[in-house]
């Protein structure tokens, strides 16, 4: 690996630090200035059951004292006891959340890489054709509707119609209730990335280099599969960095829709319930996946195009 | 999905948008003016404006954007001065159990009293559609206009003054692009409950604007990194036009093209992350309806009472797919260079 590289990467490693430290400190505050608190719920607390509370919690100290723990925590990622799940650290409540999520979001992004490639890419290759027209009128729904409206549609059709799939709950990644969900939140990636392959592929198709390797001989089908792919691709590359944090947010309104047990459920409750230590545990991990996830992504750009220098 | 389009990043909204410097004239610019489609010479508001009369899906998706645009702008008044009653009307006789499908009445029978049905509360859903509309609409266009002033302020700028400033500013923009501010946002919501209806859309306007900006402020950017070594610019300078006067009268018109395009794009993405947060309880709060609220209460009947969550659901779908192949479209017209190979 050049020297240049290395740095760029220890560089944006340093710099994850600063981020994390801005976007903790601002929900932080966010949640302190607020007005009300946990105990500030419909259900009435004795003034000395909240002092005890408050006490348990380190909440009776001065604001500064708790501002160090919650950053002291972060560094050593713990994220003390939720307040509104009795008993239960963050650090629990992240195990028990991340694989619903991450299987859900796995499972979307693999299907809309699929989908996605195919359909912009015969696109591409049959361009200004009806498959063409059809595909990106496809893609263009894709973004149109709202996973929202969409998720209740299939629920509507699959499970509440035809039977096919549970309308709700969750069941384990190799289980059909994922079904329903991974095809909600994949349908804006999929029109994305069919959006994306189709303009990388067209502008691949008409370089020198798949001349080259027409002229050597090659089917057109190796033309495509070992040379055109590589290049037309870079832009779905660059997106899968954008597309963690829009997966984040659709996994909010999916878990929501289909009541999974996930984190962006948790984090949704969590806001509600004004539960602090949970709000910044989940907002800490989302931005270090995030961040760490872009840095990844911008180190395999470089490695696929050679032609990329930092 | 508050698909915050602009989290992509710019190597992606570049080849997506391709912001050229000028709009040159491309071959098939050349076949046009040869064959007489195009005047030789017609102003770029003038071709673009014939371009998009010729794209047809373009101009379908105008007339239907209009069509919903105007019917939500009349239908609440129309309705509530042909019936006397506004769109959160509940009548006596409702019953909260029971919800009139589309078409039927009390009874049963067919009847144009409820097009699209009534809502569990016995509220006509066409009256509450339109009137929802009103405010996805308003909230779309107020927070676009919101991070257009932002956005082409920051970018124009950053680009005219350059150097040490423009690296600061824009090393900003790449800090916020990396952050996960939609979650921020709805820390945001959810912990400040704005006590009125005024004050909700204008915590709603003020978050969705300050997050949608920060594409439109490399766009401006790099149009006018590219415009102000022009001669004309030289020529203001010279004449002794102070810095802010250039940059507002000279650069940025000059840049409109492709800010026009990417606001009209902004809009449906503005408009789907308000329905995403009203969605999820944290934007436009009751008696205040919007789209995404009408289908998140419609989402919770879906089992018996489907066309509540259907009909503001694809009313919604509808505009935001017209929007985006009128932007699209706009973006064929002003753009030669990036028009379908």
């Amino acid at each position: 690996m050049p020297t240049k590289m290395l740095r760029f990467i220890v560089r944006r490693i340093i710099i994850i630090v600063p981020m994390l430290f801005v976007v903790v400190s601002l929900t932080w505050a966010l949640v302190r200035l607020a007005p009300g608190n946990f105990y500030s719920g419909e259900k009435k607390i004795a003034p000395a059951v909240e002092a005890n509370l408050r006490e348990k919690y380190g909440m009776d100290k001065p604001w500064y004292i708790q501002y160090g723990r919650v950053l002291r925590n972060i560094a050593r990622f713990d994220f003390g006891t939720s307040l509104k799940y009795e008993g239960q650290s963050v650090n629990q409540i992240l195990r028990r959340a991340l694989p619903v999520s991450a299987a859900l979001g796995f499972a979307s992004y693999l299907l809309a890489l699929v989908v996605g490639i195919t359909f912009g890419t015969l696109a591409a290759l049959k361009q200004n054709s009806w498959l063409d027209s059809l595909s990106m009128v496809i893609a263009m729904l894709g973004i149109s509707i709202p996973n929202f409206v969409l998720g209740p549609l299939l629920v509507l059709l699959f499970s509440l119609t035809l039977y096919w799939f549970p309308p709700a709950l969750w069941n384990g990644l190799a289980s059909k209730n994922i079904v329903l969900p991974a095809i909600t939140l994949s349908a804006i990636y999929i029109a994305y990335i069919a959006r994306l392959t189709r303009a990388g592929m067209l502008e691949v198709m008409r370089s020198d280099y798949i001349r080259t390797a027409r002229a050597k001989g090659l089917s057109e089908w190796q033309v495509v599969t070992r040379h055109a792919l590589r290049g037309g691709l870079l832009p779905v590359v660059s997106f899968s960095g954008p597309a963690l944090a829009f997966l984040i947010t659709g996994t909010v309104v999916v878990e929501k829709v289909f009541a999974l047990p996930g984190l962006g459920n948790y984090f949704i409750n969590a806001c509600f319930n004004r539960d602090e230590p949970l709000i910044i545990g989940i907002v800490a991990f989302i931005a270090v996946s995030v961040l760490v996830f872009n840095l990844l992504v911008d180190i395999s750009y470089a490695i696929i195009d050679p032609r990329i220098k930092y | 999905m508050p698909d915050f389009d602009d989290q992509a990043k710019p190597k992606l909204t570049d080849t997506e948008l391709h912001v050229g410097p000028e709009f040159a004239v491309a071959e098939r610019d050349v076949a046009e003016i040869v064959s007489g489609e195009i005047e030789a010479g017609a102003s770029l508001w003038r071709d673009a404006w014939r371009r998009l009369l010729r794209n047809r899906l373009a101009l379908i998706g105008i007339v239907i954007v209009l069509v919903i645009a105007l019917a939500c702008l009349i239908g609440p008044t129309v309705i509530e001065k042909a019936t006397g009653h506004p769109y959160d009307f509940i009548p006596r006789e409702a019953s909260l159990t029971k919800a009139f499908p589309p078409f039927r009445s009390a009874g049963g029978q067919f009847s144009w009293q409820h097009p699209m049905g009534t809502d569990t509360a016995g509220r006509d859903v066409l009256a509450r559609v339109l009137s929802g509309g009103q405010i996805s609409l308003m909230v779309a266009l107020i927070a676009t206009v919101v991070s257009l002033v932002i956005g082409v302020t920051y970018g124009a700028t950053a680009g005219y003054v350059g150097g040490r400033i423009d690296d600061l500013m824009m090393r900003i923009v790449d800090v916020l692009y990396s952050l996960p501010y939609v979650i921020i946002v709805i820390v945001l919501l959810a912990l400040l409950p704005a006590k009125t209806p005024v004050g909700q859309m204008t915590e709603l306007f003020i978050a969705l604007g300050a997050v949608s900006w920060l594409t439109m402020a490399r766009i401006v950017r790099g149009q006018v990194m590219s415009l102000k070594n022009q001669d004309f610019i030289l020529a203001a300078r010279a004449t002794g036009v102070s810095t802010p006067r250039i940059i507002f009268r000279h650069l940025i018109p000059n840049a409109l093209g492709p800010v026009i395009v990417y606001a009209t794009l902004t809009i449906p993405t503005v408009m789907l992350s308000e329905a995403f947060l009203s969605f999820l309880g944290l934007g436009i709060r009751p008696p205040r309806v919007s789209w995404g609220s009408l289908a998140a209460e419609g989402a919770q009947n879906l089992a018996v009472y489907p066309w509540q969550m259907i009909f503001p659901g694809l009313t919604m779908a509808l505009m935001l797919f017209c929007l985006n192949f009128v932007g699209d479209g706009l973006r064929d017209a002003l753009d030669p260079q990036t028009r379908k190979q």
